[in-house]
């Protein structure tokens, strides 16, 4: 019975984000769709493998960047832009994982940020980036040769086929064999190796492929966008992307989309609150609510960290479970 | 003289320089060291509390006319209790947890922080003047070296090696130190650990505050002005040993002079320098130049 | 399950909703600019407060139609900019935006309105490139560029016998610019560059890049950089004693700089702006009702976001419509008269073409009143300040 439910359910999210591009601006849906697919790309290592990275955002903001001169300074198609910039976040995957797993916990994470750091130095110094003024102008150009990007809704069905197709990999990877051995070196690794399985090599495979996922993710908008800045390599993305994960619920697939959207949403929509509620009550200090985002965000964290440590879903699934019982 | 192809007065004006923010990196990290080393919390939010010594130093002064002198010591007191009140509140129910929910804790705590502070005063900076009793510079013959600048490294070692002597060499140091090791034993021996560990925190954020109080006349006070220094702060910790106190004075002091002479040969990459430096030794002495491995 | 599917679809809807249920009579006009760090007391917020009074002053609205400004903060970052802009553009049907300062965010905004082809009126950014290299027939560079200030503060410096500089440059376009336009001007009097060093934006601490420059022997000290920047540079300079053996050169200050500052640190600096409020009954009127407001008197930038709203309505109104193109056409054929400049026009490239003042800072004891900073010194007009059509690199005017 619950499984129909869930299947069910989850048609109906897929009907409607083929609908939403004509009841909501489109350029909105897409980062939604980009900041989810990044957040599900990096829970793969979070929630299914136990790997907490705090450079993530090397991934986001360096496949843009190559995806972006690929097809603005090398003059390609979109689809190879698309190509490089998830090739490129795939071998920066292998590298940064090779060196990061040799330690365990926050050892791993403070070598992730070292080599973002690193990463992001070498963008702010690199002429192709723009620096600072970050790298304007990215065409939206011909997907394919048949499918004009220009048009908000043509571009809108190329990120969410990528979408779609890139969350089907993952629920497939994590329910394979593979993502078994994953889980149950999360769960328990010194058992795992006891069993005879070489764990640095899924270690690296799961990193190369969260990583190369998050650049699809950073390809996506930075075509989607037309340029790509520094503030998608900064390690306060990697930051966010860790609250998506933990908002949403790290134990599951749809946990990370989940808090994607509502971390997104709240980021657009506080500033409007707050420039509402200063034209009611004319007190100056609510216009700088838009600053508020931050204190926003930070409370969700707090919230999160202390009361709900599974996420949306994950309370919500126990809720469920309790129910049932 | 030349070094590196440079006159020798500019290398030794930059490693003087160095040496200054080298006292900075100094206390703020040992702060973090202490707060680790005795509590196992990575404490993300020192860079607010950093900025927060910073900010009541310059709200003393602005909206209470409390001068500079009085500040060094009601700066820190005041933010030792918001961090007092951090400890009791919240962060006592994640000791038995992964580090990895005290680092998201203290992370949320530092956006909160900021946020507050940012939407109170903006981004842009607000100074504030060095007080009159150190101002003017000497002339040390390849630079004029402020005064200013001479007292922050002398007072940040003062309270660096004040601080490590307690901790290494006296009864008190030697109850927390065994505390972390054994907590209940040290209860049976009468001592109120639980209240020990608060006021360490209370303590390692009062170090951050400090240093914001030193810092006020000579970076611009800003509500951000800790989250530009905290992943550098934590990468000094990381490489000094995160439990070392002793490690992260020397790794702090060091990693000043090290970027002094990043800004000479290649300026660009002198915030970028401690994180190769901590990637390096991570892969070569996993535990940190001075730590041990827990 | 299905529940929250609903919650979550009504929620989402809800949201829109608010958005589609702006009205779309009134013209809507956008304003980005830096609202709360190292420029916003440059433009920031008092840049509103400005065109609103040009708005009032024209008589509220234009067509019939009420005339309202859509405020956002861009925070130095290109892509809030751009993205903001692309937003009221699709969304709030915004046919004209009007950019502050940081030249990053100008030339990113200048290419989303130009490809939109939507008006983009700047005042507050430096950079000379958007209407040399990054020229567009729908961008309108009004208050300033890198150029004049090199033309003007650069050209007044070296013929007064300091031939070399040091520069210290903020990391990004407007910086790069203006040690560029700056350099050129240095050369071609007979100076010499001995060196730079780049430093971050709203860098924290100068002291070692100063030190930088301390170690050229240069003679003067080029400071490429503005606002909060400046003022750090300065500051930082006198502490370490650089004032005594380097001379400075603001190559961009404002009024709110020279405030901040102080005037005992000040003292000496030469200035040039397009604007000043003691210039005339007129410019001291204006800043009488800004300074009721903002509490702080009006830069040239402020005075430049009036006049160039009120110059737009005005075009708005003689084209009889607010579409881009023909308002451009009539902006292009107005002669500017107004509070900020007499006898300003628009060129071809997209520069309004006006006179440009170098001042200087006086010492504290020619001080009388408040605000009382400048003394005039030169008064140069538009065509010696500015680059000449054929000097430029806008493809546009080749």
């Amino acid at each position: 019975m619950k499984k129909n439910q869930s299947q069910i359910f989850y048609i109906a999210l897929i009907l409607f984000g083929i609908v939403a591009p004509w009841f909501f601006y489109p350029i909105f849906l897409m980062k939604i769709l980009c900041f989810a697919l990044f957040a599900a790309a990096f829970n793969l290592l979070l929630g299914y493998t136990g790997l907490l990275s705090f450079g993530h955002a090397a991934f986001l903001g360096g496949a843009g960047y190559i995806c972006g001169y690929i097809i603005r300074d090398m003059g390609a198609s979109p689809e190879v832009g698309l190509l490089g910039g998830t090739l490129f976040a795939a071998l920066l995957g292998y590298l940064m994982g090779s060196l990061a797993i040799r330690r365990q916990g926050i050892y791993f994470a403070m070598i992730t940020l070292a080599l973002a750091q690193m990463l992001y130095f070498v963008f702010l110094q690199a002429k192709f980036t723009g620096g600072e003024d970050g790298m304007q102008g990215i065409p939206r150009g011909v997907f394919l040769g048949v499918l004009d990007l220009q048009n908000d809704i043509n571009m809108y069905f190329v990120v969410y086929a990528f979408f779609l197709i890139s969350i089907i990999l993952i629920a497939r990877v994590t329910s394979s064999p593979f993502g078994k051995i994953l889980f149950a070196i999360k769960e328990n690794e010194p058992r795992a190796i006891s069993l005879g399985y070489d764990v640095d090599r899924f270690k690296l495979l799961a990193f190369i492929l969260s990583g190369a996922l998050a650049g699809l993710a950073g390809s996506l908008q930075a075509l989607m966008m037309g340029f790509e800045t520094l503030s998608d390599a900064h390690w306060s993305m990697s930051g966010l992307v860790i609250l998506m994960a933990l908002v949403g619920g790290v134990g599951t697939l749809i946990g990370p989309i989940i808090g994607a959207i509502v971390i997104t949403v709240l980021e657009h929509k506080v500033g409007d609150i707050g420039n509402w509620v200063f034209l009611v009550t004319n007190i100056e200090w609510f216009r700088t609510l838009g600053e508020s985002v931050t204190i926003v965000t930070g409370l969700i964290f707090v919230i999160c960290v202390m009361a709900f440590r599974k996420g949306i879903v994950g309370e919500f699934l126990d809720k469920l479970k309790n129910r049932h019982n | 003289m030349e070094i590196f192809g440079l006159p020798l007065s500019a290398v030794l004006s930059q490693l003087l320089l160095g040496l200054v923010n080298g006292s900075f990196y100094a206390v703020l990290s040992l702060g973090l060291a202490v707060i680790f080393g005795l509590l196992n919390v990575v404490n993300f939010a020192h860079g607010a509390m950093f900025m927060m010594g910073a900010v009541f130093t310059w709200m003393g002064l602005t909206f209470f006319g409390i001068g500079y002198w009085p500040m060094l010591i009601l700066a820190p007191i005041l933010v030792a209790i918001v961090g007092i009140l951090i400890e009791r509140f919240l962060l006592k129910y994640l000791y038995q947890l992964d580090h990895l929910y005290g680092l998201l804790l203290t992370f949320g705590l530092t956006l909160i922080l900021e946020g507050i502070f940012r939407s109170f005063f903006g981004v842009s900076g607000m100074s504030y003047s060095v007080p009159d009793a150190l101002a003017g510079a000497v002339d040390v013959g390849f630079m004029f070296l402020p005064i200013y600048r001479a007292w922050v490294v002398f007072i940040s070692l003062v309270v660096c090696f004040g601080t490590w002597y307690v901790i290494e060499k006296t009864k008190l140091g030697a109850y927390l130190r065994a505390g972390t090791e054994n907590p209940k034993l040290i209860q049976a021996f009468g001592i109120n650990f639980p209240l020990m560990v608060t006021l360490t925190y209370g303590f390692g954020v009062a170090l951050a505050a400090f240093s914001g109080v030193l810092a006020s006349p000579i970076i611009q006070v800003s509500p951000l002005m800790g989250s530009n220094l905290i992943i550098t702060i934590f990468a000094i910790v990381v490489i000094g040993g995160m439990g070392s106190i002793m490690g992260s004075i020397l790794t702090g002091l060091g990693l000043g002079l090290i970027e002094a002479l990043t800004k000479v040969l290649y300026p660009e990459a002198s915030s970028t320098v401690v994180f190769l430096v901590m990637a390096l030794v991570l892969l070569v002495r996993p535990a940190g130049l001075f730590g041990r491995e827990k | 399950m299905k529940l929250k599917k609903i919650v979550t679809a009504l929620a989402l809807l809800s949201i829109t909703a608010t958005s589609f249920a702006a009205d779309n009579k009134p013209i809507k006009i956008g304003f980005i600019t830096d609202g709360a760090s190292l420029y916003s007391d440059i433009d920031g917020i008092g840049g509103k407060e400005a065109m609103e009074m040009a708005i009032a002053d024209f008589g509220g609205s234009v067509l019939g139609r009420k005339v309202e400004v859509l405020y956002a903060d861009h925070q130095n970052k290109a892509d809030i900019a751009a993205g903001k802009a692309r937003e009221w553009i699709d969304q709030e049907g915004v046919n004209v935006i009007f950019g502050g300062t940081n030249s990053g965010t100008a030339l990113a905004t200048s290419k989303v309105t130009s490809e939109k082809k939507r008006l983009y009126i700047n005042n507050g950014a430096g950079t000379s490139a958007l209407t040399n290299e990054q020229c567009s027939p729908y961008t309108i560079h009004y208050t300033y560029d890198t150029i004049a200030l090199a033309n003007v503060t650069g050209r007044a410096m070296v013929e007064k016998g300091n031939k070399n500089w040091f520069f210290i440059t903020a990391d990004y376009a407007f910086g790069e610019q203006l040690q560029k336009d700056a350099t050129k001007v240095v050369v071609d009097n007979g100076g010499k560059v001995l060196g730079s060093v780049k430093h971050p934006l709203n860098a924290s601490d100068f002291s070692s890049f100063l030190l930088q420059a301390q170690n050229s022997k240069a003679q003067v000290l080029g400071m490429a950089n503005a606002g909060g920047d400046t003022i750090n540079s300065v500051k930082a300079a006198n502490e370490f004693g650089i004032n005594k053996s380097m001379k400075l050169a603001g190559l961009l200050v404002f009024i709110t700089d020279v405030h901040s500052i102080g005037i005992k640190n000040a003292a000496g600096l030469l200035a040039t702006e397009a604007w000043y409020w003691d210039l005339n009954d007129e410019t001291r009127a204006f800043a009488g009702r800004f300074i009721q407001k903002m509490k702080r008197m009006p830069t040239s930038v402020h005075a430049g976001d009036y006049s160039s709203m009120l110059t737009y309505l005005k075009a708005v109104k003689a084209a009889g419509t607010d579409n881009p193109d023909q308002v451009l056409a009539e902006m292009r054929k107005m002669k500017i008269n107004d509070l900020f400049t007499k006898g300003g026009y628009i060129r071809k490239d997209g520069t309004m073409i006006h006179d440009m003042y170098l001042f200087e800072v006086k010492k504290a004891e020619e001080v009388t009143k408040p605000w009382d900073y400048y003394r005039v010194v030169k008064k140069l007009p538009g065509e010696q300040a500015f680059n000449t059509l054929a000097e430029s690199k806008c493809p546009l005017v080749k």
